[in-house]
């Protein structure tokens, strides 16, 4: 496949830089300010090293990737809330091209959902997003190969900024200020970690998944979460809850069409009691009872795997 | 299915006893004068009510006929009766609620779970590193009639609402994730 991919962060790059191990060509690459474009395949080497010491990938313009020759868009520019625009846009161009297009970027699928599917109706094009939950694990995809209508509920840790916080301040006892520092100088945490510790990023994944789950009946956007962050978690709650055998995570669930994010208490040893930055999703079957699927949850080459997963099955 | 009026079945009895001298044996008393057949008794002696009672349960078998005047006789004589009949307090409930504990009231707080949910504190655990003017936490186990978690839930989060506390919620039913 011939690949354009808008966006030059962790996951774009990730996926420049391995399409080639997975027999695919990039022809197109964009981040905000520049692109390399060559219908032929682009020196995938020497983009990522000028995005890395001059900070633009090319010379070209970025609009001009998304009129390239290519046969799927990549979008994985950063995810943005509301008209989920440039993503959106750049989605819609594909489509309306009748080329696939594969999401890393959680805006369109989670505040336009039925937009983007009247858009893939239309098209000889499809959509797909597995990388848009839950990093590297295969949680969308799975729970296609089940048919949504055979899974009841979904439960799981779907940030991994928030499961690090909580597990080292159980751990060690420390402060959820202090953890939060601690994450930032490890690059667990970003900078500006709000949509990590206020739940919003796990409401997105939580809300993609109900969508998902729904078939095209309704649709979920963010306004449709009950979301809970655990800036107020207390390092003495923890501690309570350890000396009972439980603990404390993040958890998105996902079930009869309500999305809902909050802290909640679990057994120590339940398999969503996982530590650091580990993800997990709990599927609840009709027939075949849950289904734990871990793992990692974000990263560049971790997330740039599951794109290349769709990619595969297309 | 036989439901004839002679047919023994075993109930649970929930009392509230005054933590005074032969108050179980009073309790008892009118058990066994009236036809119920005692199979246990679980009196939480460690663990006081909000209202500084001791909580006793008691499983029995009897007739519904005689159940109904061991109820009547059991409230005759004084005792407390808080819950009879076939169905138990079978679900616990775990939670940790955080923020003014002390300063909101917390005796008061249990109370009024207590009190609008018919769920019972069957164990509490406070830790308030920073002294009780500040914040603090407090984990609290909860028996409630099977069915009612939803309810209990719910009422837990109006009054933590309202007192401005948080309330950490138990991921399912009886904590079991």
């Amino acid at each position: 496949m011939r690949l354009a991919v808008i966006g030059a962060g962790a996951v774009g790059s990730s996926v420049v830089e391995l399409a080639s191990d997975h027999g695919h060509s990039v022809t197109a690459f964009a981040d905000s300010s520049s692109a390399v474009i060559d219908s032929a395949g682009i020196d995938t080497a020497e983009a990522l090293d000028r995005k890395r010491t001059d900070g633009v990938v090319g010379s070209d313009e970025p609009a001009d990737a998304l009129s390239a020759d290519y046969d799927v868009l990549v979008e994985a520019t950063p995810t943005t809330l509301g008209d989920a625009e440039p993503g959106f846009g750049h989605v819609q161009t594909a489509l309306e091209r009748d080329r696939h297009a594969v999401l890393a970027n959680k805006g369109p699928v989670a505040e336009r959902y039925a937009d983007v599917r009247s858009l893939e109706r239309e098209s000889d094009g499809s959509v797909l997003f597995e990388a848009t939950v839950g990093g590297a694990m295969p949680i969308l995809s799975t729970i296609n190969d089940f048919d949504p209508s055979h899974i009841t509920a979904v439960r799981g840790v779907l940030n991994g900024t928030a499961n690090f916080i909580l597990s080292r301040m159980a751990t060690e006892g420390l402060d959820y200020e202090h953890v939060l520092a601690e994450a930032q100088d490890l690059g667990v945490a970003e900078a500006d970690p709000t949509f990590d510790v206020d739940g919003t990023d796990a409401a997105l994944k939580g809300v993609i998944i109900a969508n998902v789950l729904s078939g095209d009946e309704t649709e979920y956007t963010l306004d449709d979460a009950v979301v809970e962050g655990i800036q107020d978690i207390s390092g003495s709650a923890l501690e309570l809850a350890r000396a009972d055998g439980r603990t404390v995570r993040l958890i998105a669930e996902v079930v009869e069409g309500s999305v809902r994010v909050g802290p909640r208490l679990v057994p120590d040893n339940a398999p969503l009691a996982v530590s650091g930055t580990r993800n997990i999703a709990q599927l609840e079957t009709e027939h075949a009872g849950q289904l734990n699927i871990s793992g990692r949850g974000a990263g560049g080459p971790e997330t740039a795997s599951a794109v290349l997963a769709d990619i595969g099955r297309l | 299915m036989s439901d004839s009026t002679d047919e023994v079945r075993s109930y649970t009895v929930r009392l509230e006893l005054v933590d005074e001298p032969g108050e179980l044996l009073r309790a008892l008393d009118p058990i066994a004068n009236n036809g119920g057949n005692l199979l246990s008794i679980f009196h939480e002696r460690g663990n006081v009510t909000p209202r500084g009672h001791i909580p006793v349960e008691v499983d029995l078998e009897a007739t519904p006929e005689r159940f109904d005047g061991i109820v009547d006789a059991l409230r005759d004589a004084g005792i407390n009766v808080i819950q009879a009949g076939a169905e138990q307090y079978s679900e616990a409930l775990t939670i940790i609620l955080t923020g003014h504990l002390v300063n909101t009231d917390l005796s008061d707080t249990l109370s009024r779970i207590h009190e609008s949910t018919d769920a019972t504190v069957t164990d509490l655990s406070l830790s308030a590193p920073e002294g009780t003017d500040d914040a603090s936490s407090a984990r609290i186990r909860l028996a409630t009639e099977e069915g009612a978690v939803d309810e209990t839930m719910s009422a837990i989060r109006a009054v933590a609402d309202e007192k401005g506390l948080h309330v950490i919620e138990p991921l399912a039913a009886g904590g079991e994730a």
